[in-house]
């Protein structure tokens, strides 16, 4: 009977911390961006100002869901649940520690893709049915970004694939026992970066909802905790993405003293927190500046280190 | 490429910096003396009352916040009957102090006027009314001012001289 009920364990226990995380990372977030520009940041609710996120759900939970009568409506209620759907799908492949996974599939990075794929969905969708132009000019931003950074990004993951021999993530963590792969794929783990920040639609890439241009860009029609639901399937990303990271090139949990989940979650919250840098610190590009990066020298960059860890790969064996 | 980089480091060392917030209740911030902050009406170093109900203040206000009733007591001495601020359209710009001939208006560095209920505030002549002559201690209208008045007749005032009889050409 326990090895049956040992995966809705696990199931559970992910969802737990995945949700809390993703609510929690909206005090981070903010506290993070106050330090980074000599704020404090929310700090009167509860101990260090972490009532705010009770207080922030609460308050998204209770406002009025409003579906504007011009909006198409079955899609308008859809597109929310597909981006935290996705999300959560996702992390059914990313491992915590050895063993301690939903599903510890052989094509684990291409069901990673794929599902972060899918989540351009939801904001297409939701850009179309608000019957907005604001909403609909985020939506054709974001999926013309995604589909061009997905590219690359797929790309600039092979090399690790290569190194490892294997599309199991937890293969390819312990294939990093020796060396972590962001040395061998340092250029790989940068294309990477940049492709993540992009798949998550964070800033400096978050063109679709490019507040100063497009009001909130794809969500602009959204309220209440249909918008919720896009706050945290954003965060849902957020963390993914960190997680891939450490996953993929970091070790995942290999590490001395400590045991592997704690090295797992200070990898993950490294560059949650850098993400969150990265938002304090660059600026937005314009769309085409970022279509031509993405075209031009990312997709080409990608492929060479594609060719040159096919070649050393090929003439070690 | 690389400048982005430098920029991330930049605002990186921000989280090693003093930071700029004031943390408000806990922590009050100066505030000058000139401050433009809750409207006050002061009285002479004698106890009188320095407003002579001239509206000047109410002319010069440009929200037309306050409003005031003149009268006279039985000297002959102007005052006003009501006094009235309402503070929820005053924008604390200091027009009415300026306008004021008397000194009786000013302004003082208190601004922690928040109220539940609006009308609460409107403020009445004995909720300005302070007990103290504000930021010209020695001042004194009364005294000063060339008008006859019960109890001070002409040439009686400081650094005044008895007025000159024109009938005598006396010198």
């Amino acid at each position: 009977m326990t090895w049956n009920l040992f995966p809705l364990v696990i199931i559970a226990v992910v969802l737990f911390v995945v949700l809390n995380l993703a609510a929690g990372l909206i005090w981070v977030e903010r506290r993070l961006l106050a330090l980074w520009q000599d704020r404090y940041g929310p700090n009167r609710v509860g101990p260090f100002g972490l009532g705010q996120v009770v207080a922030d759900s609460v308050k998204m939970f209770t406002k009025e869901d409003w579906v504007p009568p011009f909006a198409d409506r079955p899609v308008f209620v859809l597109a929310p649940a597909i981006i935290v759907a996705t999300a959560l799908l996702s992390f059914a492949v990313v491992p915590f520690s050895p063993g301690f996974v939903v599903a510890d599939l052989d094509i684990g990075i291409l069901f990673l893709l794929a599902m972060s794929s899918l989540g351009v969905y939801s904001v297409v969708l939701a850009g179309w049915a608000s019957n907005n132009k604001y909403s609909l000019l985020g939506g054709i931003r974001a999926a013309a970004q995604m589909l061009s950074y997905e590219v690359f990004m797929g790309l600039s993951l092979l090399g690790v694939v290569m190194l490892a021999g294997s599309f199991r993530i937890s293969h390819i963590v312990e294939a990093q026992r020796g060396l972590w792969f962001v040395v061998p794929q340092f250029l790989g783990f940068v294309l990477f970066l940049i492709a993540a920040v992009a798949e998550t639609r964070r800033l400096p890439f978050d063109l679709a909802e490019a507040e100063s241009e497009l009001i909130a860009g794809f969500h602009s029609e959204y309220s209440g905790m249909k918008f919720g639901m896009f706050f945290v399937g954003e965060y849902l990303g957020v963390i993914l993405i960190s997680a891939t990271i450490a996953l993929l090139f970091f070790g995942g949990w290999l590490g001395p003293v400590l045991p592997g989940p704690v090295w797992f979650a200070a990898k993950t919250l490294f560059f949650i927190c850098l993400f969150i840098l990265f938002r304090a610190a660059l600026p937005r590009p314009r769309f085409d500046q970022l279509m031509s990066w993405g075209w031009k020298v990312m997709l080409p960059l990608a492929l060479l280190n594609l060719l040159a860890t096919g070649a050393v790969v090929l003439a070690r064996t | 490429m690389l400048s982005l980089v430098r920029s991330l480091w930049e605002v990186f060392r921000h989280a090693f910096a003093r930071r700029v917030t004031v943390q408000y209740p806990e922590e009050k911030p100066y505030l000058a003396p000139r401050y433009r902050g809750r409207i006050v009406l002061t009285k002479d170093p004698d106890g009188g009352e320095r407003c002579v109900a001239c509206n000047l203040c109410a002319v010069a206000c440009p929200v037309d916040c306050i409003s005031l009733q003149a009268t006279e007591d039985e000297h002959g001495r102007r005052y006003p009957e009501f006094f009235r601020i309402n503070f929820s359209r005053c924008i604390f710009c200091g027009y009415c102090e300026e306008a004021c001939p008397t000194y009786a208006i000013q302004l003082t560095p208190d601004f922690e006027m928040g109220e539940y209920k609006r009308q609460n505030l409107v403020y009445e002549k004995d909720d300005l009314q302070i007990e103290g002559p504000g930021k010209y201690p020695d001042y004194n209208f009364w005294r000063v001012a060339g008008v006859a008045i019960g109890g001070k007749d002409k040439g009686e005032a400081e650094n005044e001289i008895a007025p000159v009889d024109t009938h005598s050409l006396m010198p």
